[in-house]
């Protein structure tokens, strides 16, 4: 009832670094050091042929891994069509095709573990 | 019966080779598709074989292609391969003609002067004595500019030469003994006899002035025996067995097999092609710019035959080509880098057995069930009609002011046209493809396809040659597919559109995927011409450089992308031009950061030079309902 009104109550929205899962991004910035370059300014979303017909953004999935909250990442990364306009328009150089490519790596190799 | 125990290495290691290169080409015939089996057949019984005939006289053993580009590297080549042909067939003549009897089994021609120490002492058999030697002093001096290459590698003109393995180690050293050997063990032997030409005469000569020569000759001839024994019989596990396998590839190739996409019976018999002569590693950018060597395509190949990690060297490339054009066996380097890049989704893998004698052919690992689409969310598109249609691309869309030209030019033909990614269209799919994820690169061309078959066009016309080369090869669409300067070239032969003459110099860089990946080398630089003054440089049409800012490799940063640039652009602007142009968004892109003198696509070029009187037409309409407004 209240939604209808575009009242809601918001959910608690606390980052719990403890018990999030940092992996993906350790993994990711182990092989791609550039990643740790970003400072989400979001010229990649901005640029984003994917972003352009969704709310896909390389920005958030950044900022989701290193905070280690995968599950929303995992389920989107797929949507990248790795043309590389992020890349060129990033101006901290962060090599973003290969953070994107890892991180797809990193899910399929976690994903075959827990099998 | 002319036989003695030591000729049993050598006879051992020739059967076994050609037992073996028999049995290997007959496994890999098998392996072929049906298709490539018929055209094998037919390939033997036409033309082919004749132009194959002539391939291998020209290429493995003249190198022809290497002495062209390097003068030094392919002396060697020469001397060690054609020398060594020659030796064979004079040294069977020779045993033939002088020996006891005719038809001899080989190694009676092998170690002729063994048998017949007294030969060569009058008139024709010294003159051939003399012949013999003097192929043997050809063979020896290429042996010796192969020594020297390998601990000092810039005495051939080269930055690199391969690493080895213990067994190449080995192979090569057995390789290396046998012409020494040989020149030992013939010298002793016609010191004993007091025969032999100016050179195994003359140092026998002078080894029996002071040696026991006849009872030192025969350990040499041992080691003679034992060398070609030993480098027979590693050969299959060397690069060496790229001697059999050449012969092969050479046929099959002018019989109109090509690599195709999947790994197989061809990429198996390039693979065992490749002779590791580093031609690969010297063109490559990785190396000259950014001293990365151990990507380069030798590497991978060798990586490939000895089943070893492969997939950081797969993907540190920037698919530029340069290597691909300059193999000496034409090797067909791209595609075999791309069948490992897909990895995983490749059908079909190959694996040692028999101790790396043999290889077999594995299923992979693809797993096509568990695959759930990518790109749902691309809502369906309804393009108008037209009859050409402009597809910017990604790459067009970061480079505004390439697409505004584009759009100008188009404007100004006066075509029906449709900008049909206007409003950011979905990626042409190469991005993906060179990742080796041909899958979701599917997905974008079913997309894009039907997009564009919607509009009924005739032409597609590309703005960004990465597209073009991926529309080209990997889409099914019913028109034409020409990349914008192929466009604008027409547009000029049909007079549908009047330029001026820019007073500038313009040096070209042709683009990658446009030039060595397409073979568009000629209307970029006709357009050129037709429009301002163009000038030369030493890297052009299948010698050009790559910009460094390729999609191919994301191994490398931006940094190392950026020195790449760096140099590529001081290379073509060594004569201060007022333009560099190129036929492609990514390369302007990557040089404009690169360089201080103007970088401009071609389509800016034109546009610029266009004949206002054209843009002027078209426009009015919409100038004068300005112009009312303002009224």
């Amino acid at each position: 009832m209240m939604d209808k009104f575009g009242f809601s109550i918001s959910k608690g929205r606390q980052i719990n670094y403890e018990s999030n899962d940092r992996s993906i991004a350790e993994y990711i910035s182990e092989k791609e050091p550039t990643f740790r370059l970003c400072i989400e300014c979001g010229g990649c979303s901005a640029t984003c042929t994917t972003g352009n017909f969704t709310s896909f953004s390389l920005r958030e999935i950044n900022i989701l891994l290193k905070r280690g909250e995968n599950e929303q990442v995992k389920n989107n990364i797929r949507k990248c069509m790795l043309c590389g306009k992020c890349s060129l328009v990033c101006p901290r150089g962060v090599n973003t095709r290969n953070v994107v490519t890892l991180a797809i790596q990193a899910f399929h190799n976690s994903a075959g573990h827990a099998v | 019966m002319q036989f003695d125990i030591f000729v049993i290495p050598f006879n051992i290691g020739l059967y076994f080779i050609l037992i073996y290169s028999v049995t290997r080409c007959i496994i890999w015939f098998r392996d072929l598709s049906r298709q490539d089996k018929l055209r094998l057949q037919r390939g033997f019984f036409g033309r082919a074989f004749v132009q194959s005939l002539r391939e291998i006289f020209m290429e493995s053993l003249i190198h022809r292609k290497i002495l062209r580009s390097n003068f030094r590297l392919g002396y060697m080549h020469l001397s060690l391969a054609f020398g060594w042909f020659l030796l064979i067939l004079f040294g069977t003549i020779e045993a033939d003609l002088f020996g006891v009897k005719h038809l001899n089994p080989p190694y009676k021609a092998i170690f002729f002067r063994f048998f017949n120490p007294e030969h060569g002492r009058t008139g024709f058999e010294s003159a051939y004595s003399f012949l013999m030697d003097l192929i043997l002093a050809f063979i020896l001096s290429g042996l010796l500019l192969a020594v020297i290459k390998r601990f000092y590698s810039q005495i051939v003109g080269m930055k690199k030469a391969t690493r080895l393995k213990v067994v190449d180690k080995i192979a090569l050293t057995s390789l290396w003994m046998i012409f020494p050997s040989r020149l030992l063990a013939e010298s002793l032997t016609s010191g004993a006899y007091a025969t032999g030409s100016f050179l195994t005469g003359s140092i026998g000569y002078w080894f029996a002035s002071f040696l026991p020569a006849a009872e030192l000759a025969y350990p040499f001839w041992w080691l003679y025996s034992i060398s070609l024994g030993t480098f027979f019989i590693l050969m299959p596990l060397t690069r060496y067995m790229h001697i059999p396998t050449e012969l092969f590839l050479i046929f099959m190739r002018n019989s109109g097999i090509t690599t195709g996409d999947k790994a197989g019976s061809f990429s198996e018999v390039q693979t065992h092609a490749c002779s590791s002569c580093g031609m690969c590693i010297d063109v490559c950018q990785l190396n000259s710019s950014l001293s990365i060597t151990h990507i380069q395509s030798a590497y991978l190949i060798k990586a490939i035959r000895h089943n070893n990690e492969i997939s950081e060297i797969a993907h540190n490339c920037l698919m530029c080509g340069r290597c691909d054009v300059k193999c000496p066996v034409g090797i067909e380097l791209m595609p075999i880098r791309m069948i490992q890049r897909r990895g995983s989704d490749a059908e079909n893998t190959f694996g040692n057995i028999y101790g790396g004698y043999l290889r077999e052919k594995r299923p992979g690992s693809a797993d096509k069930s568990n695959f759930n689409h990518s790109y749902d969310f691309v809502p369906a598109q309804e393009p108008e009609k037209a009859d050409v249609v402009f597809f910017a691309g990604c790459m067009t869309h970061l480079t505004p002011s390439i697409k505004n030209s584009m759009l100008k030019i188009l404007d100004a033909s006066g075509l029906r046209y449709t900008f049909i990614d206007e409003d950011g269209g979905v990626c042409c799919g190469r991005p993906l493809m060179l990742a080796g994820r041909t899958r979701e690169a599917r997905e974008l061309i079913n997309l894009n396809s039907e997009m564009i078959s919607k509009t009924g066009a005739h032409y597609l016309v590309t703005g960004c040659p990465i597209c073009f080369k991926v529309f080209k090869e990997s889409y099914y669409l019913d028109l034409e597919v020409v990349h914008h300067t192929q466009f604008i070239k027409m547009l000029i032969d049909d007079g549908k559109v009047k330029m001026n003459f820019l007073h500038k110099r313009v040096v070209y860089h042709s683009p990658c995927d446009l030039g060595r990946g397409s073979g568009v080398y000629e209307e970029p630089r006709e357009i050129l011409q037709h429009v301002a003054m163009l000038e030369h440089t030493s890297f052009e049409d299948e010698n050009s450089l790559c910009c460094g800012g390729s999609l191919g490799n994301m191994n490398i940063n931006s940094f190392q992308k950026r020195k790449i640039a760096t140099d590529a652009a001081l290379k073509l602007t060594r004569d201060n031009p007022d333009i560099l142009a190129t036929a492609c968004p990514l390369c302007k892109k990557t040089f404009v950061s690169a360089t201080s003198v103007k970088v401009a696509d071609i389509s800016e070029i034109v546009a610029e030079s266009l004949n206002h009187v054209n843009v002027k037409q078209e426009h009015s309409p919409m100038l004068n309902s300005a112009k009312e407004l303002v009224k």
